[in-house]
């Protein structure tokens, strides 16, 4: 199966030590640490959540990037149907991966923040609900990938199942929402108090930078294990055991 | 009369599945006892008293149809995975689209059949009484069934070569489908409840919008998985 793939277009490629990364990854927590201070010190307890408020400097941000994390995802699914090359599938597994993880994170955090502000663990609020729905389909989008062992066919699969999961983001969250329309609005700078603004600006960046960390680091570690399989699948074919 | 000739290949594969199916029936007297089975169950989880009933009729339906029908998708391509009579199928000179197509024919009868069987016992069973909105809610069976089909047919041509395909199907499908069990069941609620007015035009749409969608992407992107 290669349409318009040339071996040399298609070259996986590990370079350097990966110390660079290491050092931005250091940057990264560096800056969420910073950034959870300044919010902590610069914002006065909310009127009727008092310090729970601060919740919200994870909880917002890990919703934002999980967002930015599954556009990467629908951006190189659609480039891998595109172009056929297998970076672009390893990238959006990572991508997806670590989507899921702050997905996983918006949810929890938001049922801990919900159960002594709204009395609630739960409440079928269309924002809520969608995010589980968009959760659930990247989990199956997941197992899909383990459940696949060739890679071809685990890259043109999944790379589908991606995009049709990003197309239905915004069908599932209308349809959540004609279902249930008592909620409140979401929280960014323009909906909460100036004196939160920074904290949550921040803390957006400082997330971002963790993201950006987690899917690099994810997608080194795929290319390399990929390259190793194509190293044994060329040693098997020379008929040579180089393993 | 390159697209007429498309259209009887279509035909031909559609033809194929439901002769299988219609020689055996095994499958589909599964899948229509299966629905009838969970329709019970529903009954017993919800409690005997019957408004409730009434009001959970729709969803339980909804339930009853997807639950059963994902099982007769993997189905449509198990036969010819195991008669090694995908490849064959891959190799004739036709555009692939007219294999989902004629698959995706064959599952929609098979689910609408299905259907034909289902509702009325949910109808006995949940003790639905109306006297408006049958026309338009049958309508809504329908359009709510395609999209089930699409996306069904469409994942199960990647579930049935996997490993574990009977966990995976369920698994990356029934997400997909919230907004259809949603689309689906509210407007069968509004239209039941002799009030269309309500609120069962926006619900249709919505239903027609995803029909739309997922009929063309899985059309398109089905030549991309099922060329490996």
């Amino acid at each position: 199966m290669s349409r318009r793939v040339t071996p040399e277009s298609n070259r996986l490629t590990v370079t350097g030590s990966g110390r660079s990364l290491e050092w931005f990854g250091l940057v990264a927590l560096v800056a969420l640490i910073a950034a959870q201070v300044l919010a902590v010190l610069t914002s006065p307890p909310e009127r009727d959540m008092g310090h729970l408020q601060k919740i919200l400097y994870v909880h917002v941000p890990a919703a934002w990037n999980a967002f930015m994390a599954f556009f990467v995802v629908a951006i190189a699914s659609l480039m891998y149907l595109w172009k056929g090359r297998e970076r672009h599938d390893l990238l959006a597994a990572s991508a997806a991966e670590v989507g899921t993880v702050f997905t996983g994170l918006t949810l929890a955090l938001g049922s801990i923040w919900g159960r002594p502000t709204w009395g609630i663990w739960w409440t079928w609020d269309p924002r809520l609900t969608s995010t589980a729905v968009l959760f659930l389909v990247f989990v199956g989008y997941l197992s899909l990938r383990s459940f696949v062992e060739d890679a071809d066919q685990r890259a043109q699969w999944s790379a589908a199942v991606g995009l049709l999961g990003a197309l239905n983001v915004p069908i599932v969250y209308m349809s959540v929402r004609w279902w249930r329309t008592l909620h409140q609005m979401q929280s960014n700078p323009s909906t909460v108090d100036p004196e939160y603004v920074i904290g949550l600006r921040s803390n957006g960046i400082a997330l971002l930078l963790v993201l950006i960390y987690f899917i690099l680091k994810r997608y080194r570690a795929a290319r390399m294990e990929r390259l190793v399989e194509h190293m044994a699948e060329r040693a098997a074919l020379e008929g040579r055991d180089r393993a | 009369m390159a697209f007429g000739q498309d259209l009887r290949r279509a035909r031909a594969i559609m033809w194929k599945d439901l002769t299988t199916e219609r020689r055996s029936k095994a499958g589909f007297n599964a899948v229509a006892f299966l629905g009838v089975l969970i329709l019970l169950l529903f009954g017993f989880a919800l409690g005997p008293d019957t408004e409730a009933l009434r009001e959970a009729a729709a969803g339980a339906l909804w339930l009853a149809i997807l639950f059963s029908g994902v099982l007769a998708f993997n189905r449509s391509y198990q036969l010819e995975l195991d008669g090694g009579a995908l490849e064959p199928l891959l190799l004739y000179p036709a555009p692939r689209w007219t294999i989902f197509a004629g698959k995706f024919g064959a599952n929609l009868l098979f689910v609408l059949l299905v259907e034909a069987i289902v509702v009325p016992v949910a109808i006995i069973l949940f003790q639905v009484k109306s006297t408006t909105g049958w026309g338009s809610a049958a309508g809504v069976m329908v359009l709510g069934s395609i999209g089930f089909v699409t996306l069904g047919t469409f994942y199960a041509s990647m579930a049935s070569r996997s490993r574990a395909r009977e966990v995976l199907l369920p698994l990356l499908l029934f997400p997909m489908l919230i907004p259809v069990l949603l689309a689906s069941v509210e407007s069968s609620n509004a239209l039941l409840a002799g009030n269309p007015m309500r609120d069962a035009g926006a619900w249709v749409q919505l239903l027609v919008a995803f029909d739309v969608i997922f009929v063309v992407a899985s059309f398109l992107a089905f030549d991309h998985v099922i060329e490996v």
